[in-house]
């Protein structure tokens, strides 16, 4: 058992290193398809990228419901680490969540689980962060929309395989969605609900 | 040649220069010090504690000198303190029903359990201006006695005893109390946003509007139930401990609003309630906002909504003072960007107006 | 007694959560006002707290920070949100456009193109564009989440029957991505083409309102119109009197009790890098009906 002690740290200034991480999370999802680097680094436990860290760092707090995929809740070292640096209560009902860490893709559930948002209110919907292998190289990616002069192009590793083809339900769902953010050690793409993105092969 | 405005800057710290010279006033009368704003106004402290959402006169007494008595305008510097103090949690309710009391009047009984308890009011005095408080005024020391022991039951739970008034909602066990200062309002709002937006509305607003249900709009048939004035003890459940502990205790003033009765075929018929509560004492305020939150129980209580103050819309969006007098007094920015468009259009509709009106006669002479 | 004590940017790091995560919201849908907790800032509400609220949550030390009201650095109250950003951010601060990385506006957006390394925040007074139509925000929300906008085409097209055009002249509504009726602020209807397709991040703050909504960069803003009455922008009739540019909003500045008048450049920053360029008015000097008689005569 890791006692609260032996914890990976948090933020050395937490003041600064919030507002950086979220100039680079603000700048993904105005600029979706862009891989955005996050600078400051905080202890990140088991499964929990360096990224992902600092996000759930800048972004969760006691007034943030979080789902935990599986492979992140059986991780006693994420849910201690995110409980004590952010208080964010972790919730079993995805649909009441702000946001999700997802660290094995593969097993991503189905995306309506999240919360969508209602009609009146689509902000009321979950955040998706999903670790990815890489965001640089892969499978080649077009992307257009909101943020993007013309067409932006991206290179991914991801899991699921399927993931943008199953993001396109945001299409007729719109203004209600889901946002997504993939993080890839200190790599963040950013691919909001008005994103559409078509595969263009490896 | 013309040359563009300069200078702001200088001119702004020039002005708060002036501001500071004219707050002190005359530098041969004594400066007046926080102890005296707190024991001597002590009223207007009430006031900046309650519309400020802040317990603390010491703040509440230094607010009203930097505001120089505009009580509005202390209300929002203890406002501006109080939004980025750290929240560590809700305390216990308070009970009202174990207040140490200092006043307490009832206008629907003669008599009840404890007493009627006169207190420190204006009620009955002779609005006659007193020279005598001009200077040098020594009050006469306060008549005492034996401090009873009896209980003194809010007369509403009297009432409740025998069904004849509504009970009380009970919130669930667990259930968090809404906090508009920071989870943004929407409607409609629940009882408890729309009471913790009148605890800090605008005295005159809810004055203004508790009055208009007196006049017919949105009429509730009031009665005052009971006005209670004095010290509650406050308590915080500290989660380490596993047990509460006591904070220390305030003074608050409590109106229990005894309200046209509702009943239907399957509900006995019975009084309702509305509920005003304030830090320090003001008794305007509590009945005022008593009337207010009666009229807005419309909608749960099957009522019409016909009248301003029964339209929840309308007075959450507008009982806040710092809000109001914050977009009144912004009318003063400059506004010429947005004006010289304006000016631009009228003019171009008064050319066209003025084209089109042209007698056909002068046309024609013209051509 | 309690002495405050105030945070990097003002705002507490709860406070600034809370923003951070409404504005990313507001990105991901264009045009949709996000709902906030807004704080109570030591300026008045409907002087630029939601515009400030915006700013504290997104400025950092590396920030250079440009504050104009009415398109010009030196009116008061731009003068005091810049000191106040200097004073609790201790940030760079600048007027010169090209400089900055965030600017702060009330009622105007600058000359200068902006780039993709900025983000340009507006204060907001009333956020909802159909709350002179409808004051019920129940009612607003509901037409939003329908895209119901009827009403405001028939607000329009009144003034057209009644005027023979669209009688507004600023905070002059636009939709954004296809979907969403936005309020633009009070700009002057001059300033609306420039949000459309915009490489810099667009943020919008109403901190009495509580809402906060976002154009995202290159993101179509449509201002609404007619296909027998398109969407004008307001144009003058004569260049600016000190730097001579022809395409820029002018403030008219009356100089004397005789009528007389003269147009200058309302974005002074633009206006002084143009004279500084060896650009002059042709009439810099002498007001502005002296010069057009003289026009006329000659």
């Amino acid at each position: 058992m890791t006692t609260i002690a032996e914890l990976p740290p948090g933020f050395a200034d937490k003041v600064l290193s919030a507002q950086s991480t979220f100039r680079s999370v603000m700048d993904a999802m105005a600029r979706p398809g862009s891989v955005q680097r996050i600078v400051p680094m905080a202890g990140a436990p088991g499964p929990l990228m360096r990224g992902t860290a600092a996000i759930a760092l800048t972004l969760f707090d006691h007034d943030t419901p979080l789902w935990l995929d599986a492979r992140m809740a059986e991780s006693s070292d994420v849910v201690k680490w995110l409980k004590f640096h952010t208080g964010a209560p972790v919730v079993r009902d995805a649909s009441i969540a702000s946001f999700a860490l997802i660290s094995d893709g593969g097993a991503l559930p189905s995306l309506e689980r999240f919360a969508l948002g209602s009609s009146e209110y689509p902000d009321r919907s979950t955040t998706v962060i999903i670790q990815v292998d890489s965001l640089v190289s892969g499978r080649s990616f077009e992307l257009r929309g909101p943020g993007i002069d013309g067409v932006a192009t991206l290179q991914a590793s991801i899991e699921p395989f399927d993931l943008f083809e199953r993001l396109h339900f945001n299409e007729a769902l719109f203004p209600r969605g889901i946002d997504v953010v993939l993080v890839a050690d200190d790599a963040v793409v950013a691919i909001p609900r008005t994103t559409r993105v078509v595969s263009m092969g490896s | 040649m013309y040359v563009a405005v300069k200078g702001g800057e200088r001119a702004i710290e020039n002005a708060h220069r002036l501001l500071a010279h004219k707050r002190r006033g005359d530098q041969r009368v004594a400066e007046v010090t926080l102890n005296q704003i707190s024991e001597q106004l002590g009223l207007a402290v009430d006031r900046v504690m309650s519309e400020g959402s802040l317990y603390d006169r010491e703040l509440a007494a230094l607010a009203i000198k930097q505001a120089r008595g505009d009580l509005i305008e202390a209300i929002f510097l203890v406002r501006a303190f109080r939004a980025t103090l750290p929240r560590f949690g809700t305390s216990e309710p308070v009970d009202t029903g174990a207040m140490r009391l200092q006043r307490r009047v009832s206008a629907t009984f003669k008599d009840i359990p404890g007493g009627q308890i006169l207190g420190p009011t204006f009620d009955y005095t002779h609005r006659l201006l007193d020279p005598s408080l001009a200077e040098g005024f020594v009050p006469e020391t306060p008549a005492t006695a034996e401090a009873s022991t009896a209980p003194t039951p809010r007369v509403t739970d009297i009432l409740g005893r025998d069904g004849l008034i509504e009970s009380s909602p009970q919130a669930e066990d667990g259930a968090s109390v809404g906090d508009l200062t920071r989870e943004p309002l929407n409607f409609p709002a629940e009882r408890d946003l729309r009471l913790q937006n009148l605890a800090r509305g605008d005295e005159g607003f809810l004055l203004a509007m508790g009055y208009s249900t007196q006049r017919g709009y949105g009429r509730n048939h009031p009665f005052v139930g009971e006005i209670r004035f004095g010290e509650v003890e406050v308590e915080f459940f500290a989660e380490d401990a596993g047990f509460a502990v006591p904070l220390g205790a305030i003074e608050l003033t409590e109106c229990q609003m005894v309200n046209q009765f509702k009943g239907s075929a399957t509900e006995a018929p019975c009084f309702t309630r509305g509920y005003g509560l304030t830090f320090g004492q003001s008794e305007r305020k509590t009945m005022s906002m008593a009337l207010v939150d009666r009229a807005l129980r419309a909608r749960e209580l099957g009522e019409e909504v016909r009248a301003p103050a029964q339209d929840e819309e309308f007075v959450m969006s507008h009982s806040d003072n710092v809000q109001a007098t914050g977009f009144v007094e912004h009318l003063k920015l400059p506004h010429y960007v947005d004006f010289q468009s304006e000016l631009g259009l009228l003019r171009k509709l008064r050319q066209e107006f003025a084209e089109s009106n042209t007698p056909d006669a002068m046309k024609e002479a013209a051509e | 007694m309690n002495a405050p004590a105030y945070n990097f940017a003002y705002l507490d790091e709860q406070t600034k959560r809370m923003i951070r995560r409404a504005i990313l919201k507001a990105i991901a849908i264009p045009g949709y006002q996000v709902p906030f907790a807004s704080r109570e800032m030591p300026m008045p509400y409907g002087w630029g707290t939601g515009g400030v609220q915006v700013t504290a949550a997104i400025l950092g030390p590396q920030d250079v920070l440009k504050v104009i009201d009415q398109g010009s650095d030196d009116t008061t109250n731009a003068i005091s949100i810049r000191k106040f950003f200097a004073k609790t951010a201790g940030v760079a601060t600048t007027t010169a456009t090209e400089e900055a990385t965030v600017i702060q506006t009330r009622h105007r957006i600058p000359e200068t193109a902006l780039n993709a390394n900025q983000v340009l925040v507006y204060q907001v007074p009333i956020p909802e564009p159909l709350r002179f139509l409808e004051p019920r925000e129940t009612e607003t929300r509901r037409m939003h989440a329908l895209a119901e906008y009827g009403l405001m085409h028939v607000k329009l097209y009144e003034d057209i029957a009644r005027f023979g055009h669209i009688a507004t002249a600023y905070a002059y509504p636009v939709k954004v991505n296809a979907r969403y009726v936005m309020d633009p602020s009070p700009t002057p209807k001059f300033d609306n083409p420039k949000m459309d397709n915009c490489p810099a991040l667009q943020l919008f703050g109403a901190g009495r309102e509580k809402r906060i909504y976002a154009i995202p960069p290159y993101t179509q803003v449509v201002s609404l119109d007619f296909e027998d009455h398109p969407f004008e922008p307001y144009r003058f009739n004569a260049p600016c009197a000190l730097c001579g540019a022809e395409n820029s909003y002018l403030d008219e500045i009356v100089t004397d009790d005789k009528g007389g008048r003269m147009f200058v450049c309302s974005d002074t920053d633009y206006c002084e890098g143009r004279q500084a360029a060896g650009h002059h008015g042709s009439l810099s000097a002498a007001p502005y009906k002296e010069k057009a008689q003289e026009a006329s005569n000659g």
